[in-house]
C-alpha cells in the first residue's frame, strides 16, 4: 500500500469538506446534498444487486417507505412529531422489515423472475401511497414535515447542514460496507452471487444471507428516505416511481457493481447529472435562447431527456465497459504487484 | 463381501439404507446400501449415468431420498439442507468445477470455512475485534490449504483466471477447509492429464493420511485401482459389485456392465 493511496481518501474527504466554503451558490449546494442521497441509495442496492447478485429492481419502494415513515411520524399529518435523529434509525428498522417481507417470499427467484417480482414490489408502493390518501395525502404526498434540529441550530431549508449531514452518513456507511465486504458476510454475498448451489455446500445458509441481504440494502434506503423527505419537508408518491429505481441502477452499473469506490464514483456521476448538470444546462440553453430570439430554445427542459440519457449510458456501458467504470479489477490489478503471498490480503482491508 | 444391507455398524462412519431416488418414473438410484468406514479412500464407479452422482447429491442434500435413510455419525441426514450437511462434516467436490470465479483463491478457501465460522450479522458490519480475530484465523488455515495444494502463488488471483488442473484443486482446497470428517470428490480426474493424475492421486492419499475419509467418484480406472481402499460399482442405479480393487476388476457383472454382454 503505497501512502498515495492512503492519501487520496483524505484529500478527497478534505475538499468535501471544503465545497460550502468555495461553491456558495445554495442551489448547487442542494444539488451536492441530492446526489449523497443517491450514494446512500446506490450502496443500497449494491449490496443486493452487486454483492449478492440478486437483480432487485424496484429499489426506490424502499426509500418511499423510508421517507413515508419519517413524514407520518414527524409532521402535522397525524400530529406526531418524533425526534429526527432516532426517527432514522426506525425509518432504518421499518424499511428493512419491508425488505424481509418482499426478500421472503421471493427467495427461490433468481435473474429475470426475480426482477419482475421487485418491479411490481417498486410500482406496488407507490400506487398504495397514491391511493391510500386518508392517511398518505393521496398524490399530494404529506406536507410541513418536521426538519432536523441539532443543539438548537434548526436546518430549515438551508442545504448546507444537509450536505455535511449526508457526507457524515455517508462515511458512516463506507465504513460498514467496507466492514461487510471482507467479513464472513460479505464473502457469503458473493459466493451466494457466483454460485448459489456451492455456497449452500460451503455451510452457507442462504436464505439467511439472502434476507440480511435484502433487509440491509433497504435500512440505507430508508435512511436516505428519512433525510429527502426532511430536506424537502414534503413526500409524494411521484418521487418513488420506477425512474428512481432505474437512476439507482444505472448509478451501480456505470460505476461498477461490486466495487464501492466504483459505485462511488457513478452515483456521483449520475447524481451531479441528474441535479445538477441538467438543470442548469437547461438554464445556459434557454437564456441563449432569449439573446439568440429563439421560441424553441428558450422552452427547451433537458430534464426531460435524462431517462433517455441515462438509457444511452446504460447501453454504452454494455457496450463498452460492461464491468463499469471502476470494477473490483481495480482491486485485483492492485494484488498483482509483486508482493509476498502473506501480505495481500492486508492489501484489501 | 456382503452384498446384504450392512448391520448397524458402528465403527462406519456413513451408511446408507436401501436408499432409492426416483425422478418420475426414473429410478436413478435403486435400494442401494453402503458403509464407509472412516479412514478408507472408497470409490464409486459405474459407467455414465449410473447414479454415481446422484449419490452423492442424496447424500449432500440437494436431493432427498425417496425412500431409504443416510446415516452420517449417528446422525440421520435426510432432508438435512446443503449447509447443515456440510456443518455436520461433509465436504465435497463438483464434477463440473463451481468454483466463485469472480472471488480470490483465497477468498474461495475462505469461504469454504463458512460452516466453522461464528461471526453474525453485527460481527460483519462492525468488524468487531472477535470478528476480527476469526478471520485472521481463517485467512491463516486458508494460506495453509493453498499451500498444501501448491496454490499459494495464485492467492490473490481471481478463481477463474487458474488453470484448469488448479481449479480443480482448489475445489479440494475449498472442500477441506470446512474441516470435514468425509469428503467427496466427483471426478477429480477429469479432464487432467497424465501427470496432473499423479499429482492429484499422491493429494487423495495425503488427505486421507491427514484422517479425512474419502468417498471418490472416478472414471480412471488406473487411478481407481491404485487408490481405492474399496470400491463399489453402480449400474443403472443398483450396485452390482463391492470389494477390494483386485476383487471387482475380476467380477464378470462388473466387466460386463462396462464392456456389454459378450465381451
Amino acid at each position: 500500500m503505497s501512502t498515495m493511496r492512503r492519501a487520496v481518501p483524505i484529500i478527497i474527504g478534505l475538499a468535501l469538506l471544503a465545497v460550502p466554503f468555495v461553491d456558495r451558490n445554495a442551489a448547487h449546494i442542494s444539488a451536492y446534498a441530492d446526489t449523497g442521497m443517491l450514494v446512500l441509495l446506490a450502496f443500497g442496492l449494491n449490496i443486493i444487486v452487486g454483492y449478492t447478485g440478486l437483480l432487485a429492481l424496484g429499489f426506490a419502494a424502499f426509500f418511499a417507505i423510508g421517507a413515508y415513515t419519517y413524514g407520518f411520524l414527524a409532521s402535522p399529518q397525524f400530529g406526531i412529531h418524533l425526534n429526527f435523529w432516532p426517527m432514522i434509525a426506525v425509518s432504518a428498522s421499518v424499511a428493512a422489515l419491508f425488505g424481509l417481507l418482499l426478500g421472503a417470499p421471493t427467495l427461490r427467484l433468481r435473474g429475470d423472475y426475480l426482477a419482475i417480482v421487485t418491479l411490481g414490489f417498486g410500482e406496488i408502493v407507490p400506487q398504495v401511497l397514491q391511493n391510500l390518501d386518508k392517511w398518505t395525502g393521496g398524490p399530494d404526498g404529506i406536507a410541513g414535515i418536521d426538519q432536523p434540529k441539532i443543539f438548537g441550530y434548526a436546518f430549515g431549508f438551508n442545504p448546507i447542514p444537509y450536505y455535511y449531514l449526508y457526507l457524515a452518513i455517508i462515511l458512516l456507511a463506507l465504513w460498514l460496507m467496507n466492514n461487510l465486504r471482507y467479513s464472513r458476510l460479505g464473502r457469503a454475498w458473493m459466493a451466494i452471487r457466483e454460485d448459489e448451489l456451492a455456497a449452500a455446500h460451503m455451510g452457507i445458509n442462504t436464505t439467511g444471507a439472502k434476507l440480511a441481504a435484502f433487509s440491509l440494502g433497504a435500512a440505507l434506503a430508508g435512511v436516505a428516505g428519512v433525510l429527502f423527505a426532511a430536506k424537502l419537508s414534503t413526500v409524494s408518491p411521484s418521487g418513488f416511481d420506477f425512474n428512481t429505481s432505474v437512476m439507482i441502477l444505472a448509478a451501480i452499473v456505470l460505476g461498477g457493481m461490486g466495487n464501492l469506490a466504483g459505485v462511488l464514483l457513478g452515483a456521483t456521476i449520475i447524481g451531479l447529472l441528474n441535479f445538477l448538470i441538467l438543470p442548469q444546462a437547461s438554464n445556459l440553453v434557454q437564456t441563449l435562447g432569449q439573446w439568440v430570439h429563439l421560441a424553441a430554445l428558450q422552452s427547451v427542459d433537458l430534464n426531460q431527456y435524462r431517462f433517455m440519457l441515462y438509457g444511452i449510458i446504460l447501453v454504452l456501458v454494455m457496450l463498452f465497459r460492461p464491468e463499469g467504470l471502476l470494477p473490483s479489477a481495480v482491486r485485483q490489478a492492485e494484488l498483482h504487484a509483486e508482493q509476498p503471498d502473506d501480505a495481500l490480503p492486508e492489501a484489501a482491508y | 463381501m456382503a452384498h446384504s444391507e450392512p448391520g448397524p455398524h458402528v465403527s462406519s462412519l456413513l451408511t446408507l439404507r436401501s436408499v432409492s431416488k426416483n425422478f418420475g418414473g426414473l429410478a436413478a438410484v435403486k435400494d442401494l446400501s453402503l458403509a464407509v468406514e472412516p479412514g478408507r479412500i472408497v470409490s464409486l464407479i459405474g459407467p455414465n449415468g449410473a447414479g454415481k452422482s446422484t449419490v452423492f447429491n442424496l447424500i449432500t442434500g440437494i436431493y432427498t431420498p425417496s425412500s431409504g435413510t443416510i446415516v452420517f455419525e449417528d446422525r440421520v441426514l435426510n432432508g438435512y439442507r446443503p449447509d447443515l450437511v456440510t456443518a455436520a462434516g461433509i465436504a465435497r467436490t463438483f464434477q463440473n468445477i463451481r468454483l466463485f470465479s469472480f472471488m480470490t483463491v483465497l477468498e474461495n478457501v475462505m469461504v469454504g470455512r463458512n460452516a466453522r465460522m461464528h461471526a453474525n450479522l453485527a460481527d460483519s458490519a462492525l468488524r468487531t475485534p472477535r470478528a476480527t480475530r476469526e478471520d485472521k484465523t481463517v485467512e491463516h488455515a486458508a494460506m495453509e490449504l493453498l499451500e498444501f495444494f501448491g496454490l499459494t502463488r495464485y492467492a490473490a488471483e481471481w478463481a477463474r483466471n487458474l488453470p484448469y488442473g488448479m481449479q480443480r484443486r482448489l475445489e479440494m482446497a475449498r472442500a477441506l477447509a470446512s474441516e470435514p470428517r468425509l469428503l467427496l470428490l466427483d471426478e477429480p480426474a477429469a479432464g487432467t492429464n497424465p501427470a496432473e493424475k499423479q499429482a492429484l492421486m499422491r493429494l487423495v492419499q495425503a488427505i486421507r493420511n491427514r484422517g479425512i475419509t474419502v468417498l471418490l467418484i472416478e472414471h480412471d480406472m488406473r487411478l481407481v485401482m491404485e487408490i481405492s481402499d474399496e470400491v463399489h460399482v453402480l449400474d443403472y442405479g443398483e450396485k452390482i459389485a463391492q470389494g477390494t480393487p483386485e476383487e471387482v476388476r475380476h467380477n464378470p457383472l462388473v466387466i460386463e456392465a462396462y464392456l456389454g454382454k459378450g465381451a
